[in-house]
Order: structure tokens, then sequence, then C-alpha cells
């Protein structure tokens, strides 16, 4: 085993080098030397707001097909090449990105990068693979569905979107799922698996120059491809309020509100997300730190009004960074014996307490450090700062992530105000409940 | 006495003369502090009638001391972007928290509060408890907890500690009065069963120091821990079957009891879950299940060893129609291992992962404070990083086939099914 060099000094702001290869792929890669391990991550700038109606699923079933196997790995072989070396992997897919990871130990960088590579051009995709992994999907998605909480946010979130296709669920829909072919699947695959709609992160104990020779002998032998169109559709502007009630079998109460929101280059992005902190306490920016550990929220406003008095027995909060306008989602779990009414009704007085008076200097100061404090705490290993590096610049672009910080600082009580008036307007929102049977 | 290492982790260790240990490993890769502050009190030392009542300490126990009221806690807590978690197990309760350097000192002397201080004010707890039951009414509704609760109820017996419900039923929590949590609190969160992990931009000796300042004037009783039963449950094959309408999937939960984590077996017993149901995407039970059989999502073993006769369990999670495939898919990997053991190619990839996966082990804060609580509580020594390696290496394949031998027999398996439909096919229990 490699010794660990726990560094004595104070840290230094890390500086990522990025570079493209001649075929189109961006490297981004970052030394941090605190441990003998390397984190390997490939983005590709495809999700589930990429797909059309009748094929919604595809890219997460094309993620999941890309571990079984490719040209010069046998599907039996892909288990085994990162684990020998103590390594990790896994993979997922959202609305705007696709990615894959490896993190383990320094020694296998060139087997992460072989894997990568391979995985980019030489998947496989069989019909007998395509078909197994079918009702491994399905299972997942029966999985989800267990949970109500989630069954509600997929029906609150297909309410919410009438064109734009960031409403269908990632995994997509049953019946589409049941439907879809290999030919469905590969077409995809190699439509939008091209190096220059990729981006490779690259963070730990390397030396940077090292590793854009070695992605090099991996990757530059892929030929680049017509960088695909991405869906782009306008939401047509909602008129009104809009609810869906799911009535099943359960034991618990669910309420969420969910509103219009920003694209994370909006102007109005950064003050919903500061606001946010304000509602129900900061969490990390990026979609896998936002959900990583409770927020800090025992002072946040729908804290106190609905779990310090005793309607709701958690409140949370989500807005994302993504490319085009997505949405953002407050939920409550109902305390036993509370009728839904009363929550929804304790959450929306709130939010128009908000909107009527914005929010205090004090409110502001704490919600802006919560988030420092937050973006702190997302660098704590190299799986996450390889991860804050692939989704920023998929949804952002360059810079957006070494933005974040100031741009937080520079968001003012007018800018919140102003945007809690427009955003959080009642005929901006989709409100859901999840009411189990025999309750009230 | 303070000690260090030259090379590898580096943490220093010293026990204050009321029996609190303080571990500091000094990291600066981030401006971050992790402070992991673990009693041995956790739903083991429920009182017999009351289920649950560790779980519900912890959930007020931060609400309120001596010197702070729950609002000025609130407000301490979230000016400095900090969330206080207050976990519990069947053996510990464990305030954790990672704070920014800057707020270090405020934090940990917040932390000490609690601990020595806390007060269980009525309307806290009042608030608390319907939370919790809350939470008790939303377990009901999960496949999985419900399948992994019965199989350790059919394992060890509804009144073993391993057995019953950790965070109690609706009824013993309505049942805990602010006398009962007190009562806990008192006996239970003391300094000679504290250990405080302290990982990140920090000074070692400063840090010592002010961990003695804030703990080392804190009386408390010196008893160990109690020594945790046999289990009462094991030993034919049973099967449960909990019917939960409305649900899209069915949860199998598949156990035995095995070793104590003590028991020189553990590594062997180590490597045989993660053959089972560990590598790569679940081990042989995932190689099956999911891809062989297309028939899960999710399927793989969970071997969490404490100091009694700890659980090795399967987990699936399927389709409704395919409950009896998958049980037959789980029997048969269970047999062919216990008749037959692991291959030597399988030895190989397993020690290899498990020995390359030793630094992954410390890629933040939080996680070296939680391997540096396992280190204290098994006794495994401040070297452990670095003699680990060794330990796995000195496993044989026929220490492995003997421990899957010992454990590994369909015929002895519980199981747990737990979903929408009638699909069990078993006895039930």
């Amino acid at each position: 085993m490699d010794s660990m060099h726990l560094p004595a000094t104070t840290s230094v702001e890390p500086v990522a080098l990025a570079d493209y290869l001649p075929n189109g792929l961006k490297v981004v890669v970052q030394e941090v030397h605190t441990s003998p391990i390397v984190s390997v991550w490939c983005w590709y700038r495809v999700g589930s707001g990429d797909e059309v109606p009748g094929q919604t699923g595809v890219s997460h079933w094309v993620e999941h097909m890309n571990f079984k196997g490719t040209v010069n790995i046998p599907r039996e072989e892909m288990k085994g090449i990162v684990e020998r070396f103590g390594g990790m992997w896994n993979g997922y897919t959202w609305i705007d990105q696709t990615t894959y990871l490896e993190t383990a130990g320094r020694a296998a960088l060139d087997q992460m990068l072989f894997i990568e590579a391979e995985r980019m051009a030489y998947g496989l995709f069989e019909p007998a693979e395509c078909e197994s992994e079918r009702t491994v999907i399905i299972s997942e998605l029966q999985g989800g569905d267990n949970d109500p909480d989630q069954l509600l946010e997929t029906e609150v979130t297909a309410t919410a979107f009438r064109a734009h296709p960031y409403g269908h669920p990632t995994i997509g829909w049953l019946d589409d799922l049941r439907t879809m072919t290999r030919d469905d699947l590969y077409g995809h695959y190699r439509r939008f698996y091209i190096p220059n709609n990729a981006t490779l992160v690259v963070v730990g104990d390397v030396d940077a120059s090292e590793v854009m020779r070695r992605a090099e002998k991996h990757f530059a032998s892929i030929p680049e491809g017509p960088v695909p169109d991405r869906i782009r559709v306008t939401e047509p502007m909602q008129l009104g309020e809009r609810r869906v009630v799911i009535e099943r079998e359960g034991t618990t109460g669910y309420v969420k509100a969910v509103f219009q929101a920003p694209a994370a280059t909006d102007a109005d992005f950064f003050p919903m997300l500061v606001l946010d902190a304000v509602l129900t306490g900061a969490k990390g920016v990026n979609l896998w730190s936002s959900f990583r550990g409770l927020p800090p929220q025992r002072k946040a406003r729908l804290y106190t009004a609905l779990v310090d008095r005793g309607l709701a027995s958690t409140v949370s909060g989500a807005i994302l960074p993504t490319i085009q306008p997505y949405l953002y989602t407050l939920s409550f779990t109902a305390i036993d014996g509370v009728s839904l009414d009363e929550v929804e009704g304790a959450a929306l007085e709130e939010i128009e307490r908000v909107r009527r008076s914005g929010v205090e200097p004090s409110e502001l100061a704490r919600a802006q450090h919560q988030l420092r404090a937050r973006l702190v705490f997302d660098n704590d290993s190299v799986t996450n700062i390889a991860h804050q590096l692939g989704y920023f610049e998929t949804v952002g672009g360059a810079g957006f992530l070494s933005s974040l910080q100031q741009q937080i600082r520079a968001v003012t009580s007018e800018q919140i105000h102003d945007a809690a008036r427009r955003r959080l307007a009642p005929a901006n929102r989709t409100v859901g409940w999840f009411r189990p049977l025999g309750r009230s | 006495m303070a000690s260090t290492l030259a090379a590898g982790l580096s943490p220093v260790r010293e026990v204050l003369a009321n029996g609190v240990t303080v571990i500091v490993q000094e990291s600066s890769a981030t401006p971050a502090v992790s402070i992991n502050a673990t009693f041995e009190g956790g739903s083991l030392y429920d009182p017999e009638p009351l289920p649950g009542v560790a779980y519900l300490t912890s959930r007020v126990i931060d609400r309120g001391t001596r010197n702070k009221s729950a609002d000025a806690i609130a407000e301490d807590l979230d000016k400095r972007g900090v969330a206080l978690r207050v976990t519990t197990t069947r053996h510990s309760m464990t305030l954790l928290s990672t704070c920014l350097a800057e707020d270090f000192d405020d934090v940990l002397d917040l932390m000490s509060d609690l601990a020595r201080d806390a007060t269980f004010p009525e309307d806290e707890l009042a608030k608390r408890r319907i939370e919790s039951i809350t939470v008790l009414r939303q377990d009901e509704d999960n496949t999985s907890l419900r399948a992994t609760e019965a199989v350790s109820e059919l394992l060890y017996g509804s009144t073993h500690p391993y057995g019953r419900p950790g965070k109690g039923t609706i009824d013993s929590l309505e049942r805990s009065d602010r006398n009962t949590l007190v009562q806990f609190y008192v006996t239970h969160i003391r300094p000679a069963v504290l250990t405080l992990a302290i990982v990140g931009d920090v000074r070692a000796s400063g840090t010592i120091e002010r961990a003695r300042n804030l703990l080392g004037n804190w009386d408390g009783p010196s008893e160990r821990p109690i020594v945790v039963p046999p289990p009462g449950g094991a030993g034919r094959r049973r099967v449960r079957e909990i019917r939960m309408p409305g649900k899209s999937q069915t949860d199998i939960a598949y156990g035995f009891t095995t070793i104590s984590r003590l028991d020189p077996r553990f590594y062997a017993y180590w490597m045989l879950n993660n053959i089972l149901g560990q590598f790569g995407l679940g081990g042989r039970v995932a190689d099956n299940i999911r891809e062989r059989q297309g028939m899960a999502y999710y399927a793989f073993s969970a071997f969490n060893a404490n100091i009694g006769e700890s659980p090795l369990v399967v987990h699936a999670g399927v389709d409704p129609h395919n409950v009896d495939r998958a049980i037959e898919a789980i029997d048969a990997e269970v047999r062919d291992l216990g008749e037959h053991g692991p291959t030597a190619k399988e030895m190989a990839e397993s020690r290899a992962y498990l020995i390359g996966s030793i630094p992954r082990l410390f890629e933040s804060n939080e996680s070296i404070a939680a391997f540096l609580q396992d280190c204290e509580r098994f006794d495994l020594g401040l070297d452990y990083d670095r003699r680990l390696p060794e330990r796995l290496e000195a496993v044989t394949i026929e220490e492995v086939r003997a421990a899957a031998a010992d454990v590994l027999d369909p015929e002895r398996a519980v199981i747990a099914i737990a979903g929408p439909c009638d699909s069990a096919r078993g006895r039930a229990a």
C-alpha cells in the first residue's frame, strides 16, 4: 500500500489544467497529492433533456450498457479491471449530462483511461445484453416507485412541464422502457459519444502533463464527429397554478411545491440559490453534493414555520445549475396526523411573506456564509473535486466553478426580493400531494 | 500518552484522566475540520421495556443545554454553516459535524456543551417525539427496511438488542418521558465511553489541550460497555412475508448470524462477504441475479461486524413475480460457496481489491474520523492502516472456505420478503 502524505501546510486554491486533444476532447487535470489515489470522470453532453417522446430513458439505458463490455473489454472482464487496484466505479445520468467515474490507486490511471476510451468508441450493445438490462432498469424504476416521495416528484415534475423534455423522468417512462430497441440505444450512443462532445476530468496524485500524454495515447485515435444538436425548447409561460394529487397505499403524507426556475447562466440563478439557503438552508451547489448530508437549516424560514411548529418532520429545497430553465423544488413530509392542507398553507404563507418583504440583511449574510462553507466542504475528496469540475464544465462552461464564490457574495437583498416576487408567484408553481389512502 | 506515526496516517491519541479518548489527525487538504464524538451508548442500552430511548435521546440532545436555548444553538450552528448530526447505532451514539477551520473552537465548545449539559426541554421533546413517530411511520412504508428489520428479528429474536427495533415503536416512544431520556443521558453519555476523533486543519497539540480544558473535569461512572448476548433465533430455515399493498417492487433480505468483529476469523469473513455479495456490482449474488438473469437493479450482501455475533445479509429488490427465482438464485450461490468455497481467482481479486481500496478510506476528513473510531472501538491500534494490508494478505483460501462452510447453508437461512402481493413461498414464521 502506498503511504499517505497529509500535508501540514496551509491549503492552496487548487488550479486545474485544461487542454483539448486534436479530436476536440477537452481534458481537465488537477493535481491533488493528499492521498495516493486518482479519480477519473468522463462527461458527455447528453441527458434525458435530449430525449424525444417514445425514447425517454434512452440516455440512462445507454449508460447502463456501457458497463456491459466493449470491443476490447469482454463483458466478464469489465468487472475487475479497476477493482484489482482497489477502485470503485459508477456512473449517472441526469437531465443535461451522462458521466462515468473511477476512483482508484494511482497505479490504475492507465486502466481507467483505457476503460473510458473504450466506452467512448467501442461499446458492444449486444442484443441479449440490451434485453437483460431492460428488466434491470425496469426494476430500478419500480424500486423508485416504491418511495412515495420519489413518486410524487416524478408526477409533479411531469405536471410542471408541458413541452420541455426536462419533464420526463431520467429513467424514462415504463412503456418506453418496454418498447425501445437495441438500435434505438446504439443510435443514441453513436450520436452523442464522440470526443468533441465530452470532457475528461482527472484529479488526484498525478502529474498533469503526464496525464495529458496518457489521455492522448488512449483517446487521440477516436475520430471526432458532428456535434449533435441539443433539443432547445422554450417551455411556454405558465399561466396558472397546477396541481397533482396522488392517492395510494402509504403511511405518510408528502407535499411539494415547485416553481419554474432560472438556468445556471441566468441573472436570477444566484439570487434564487441564496434565497433557497434562507428558506431551507444551504446545500452543495452541484447535483451530487446537494443531497450529501443535511443542510444547516434550524433558523431557515421554512424550517421554523413548519418543523418548529410541528407541521412537518422534514423540509428541503433544491435549485440546481442546469443548462436550460428547470425547477425550484420545495418538499415537506407531513407530521403524522397533520393535514396536507395545513402543511401547504404554512409553506405558501412563508413564500408569500418573502415575496412581500424580501429577506433581512442578517439572513442574507448567514445564507452567503453557509454557501461559502459548503463550497469548501465540497472539496473534501478527489472524487468530489473531480465531480465538481466536470459538472460545472458541462452545465456552465469553463470558469463557472471558479466564479461561484464571487457570484454568491455579490447577491443583494434587492436581487433576492425581485427574484422571489417574480419567480415564486402563484401562477408559476405546481403543487403536489401524496395522500396515503385512508388519511385526510 | 501521545503517539505519532512516521508514515501513513499519523494520529495523535491521548486518554484523559476521566477516560475520554481524544484522537487527532492533522490534514490541511481543505480549511475544514470534522469532529466525530462517539459514545458507547446506542440502542443496546435501551431500558428493557422501552426500545428507542437512545434514538429519541439523540433527537433531543442538541435542543437545549444549561447554557444555551434551542434557539441559541440553532443560531450558533446556522451562522457557521454547520449541520450537526446525531446518529445512533446498536452500539453507539455519535455527534458529527464538519465546520470551517476558523469555526472549530466554537463548534467543539458547543459539542462539549451538548454532551455535558443537555437539558431535554419538554417542548422540544414533544416536537421530536412526533417527528420520530413520523419517521417510524415512513419506515413502515419502506420495503427494504421492513425486510431488513424482519430478518434481524428472525435471526436474533424480538427481545435481543440486535433483533428489536433500534428506533423503538410508536408505543415505546410515546411512553418515553423526559425523565427516561435524562436517565439514559446521565447513565450512558459519559466520559469513560467517549472517543473524540478530530480530523482536519488543526494542530494536534492545541486541539488535545482544548479537549482537556472542555472535558477533563467531567466526572461520570466508569463501567465498561455491556456484553451482547448470543443470538436467540437462528438455526433453521424460516421465511416471513410482509404484505405491503401498492408497492411496485419486492425486497428480499436473506441472512445468517456470523461472528464478532473481535474474532480473529474476521478477515476471512470480510473476504467471504466481498466474494459473495460485494465485488464489482455485488459479487456472486449480483452476477447471478442482475447480470445473468436481469432480475434486479440491486443485489448485494452486507456484513456489519460489531461486538456481538453479527449478521451477514443478502439484499435484493426484484419484481414481485421474480421472488421465487431470486431466492433460488441466492440459495444456489450460498450453497455453492458454502460447499466449495471460493476459487483461487476470486481470492486473488478480492484480496487485491480490499487492500487497494484502503487509501480510499482516507479520501475525506469524515471518513478518516470514522476509521479512527473503528480503530479505537475494536482496539486495532493507531498503525492499523499500515498493518491492515498484512492482515488481508495473510488470509488463506482454507480460512475463507471454513468460514463459508460454517455459515453459508440455505437450510439455516432466514428470509424476509416485503412487497405488494402474495409472493412468499415459504412457511410464515
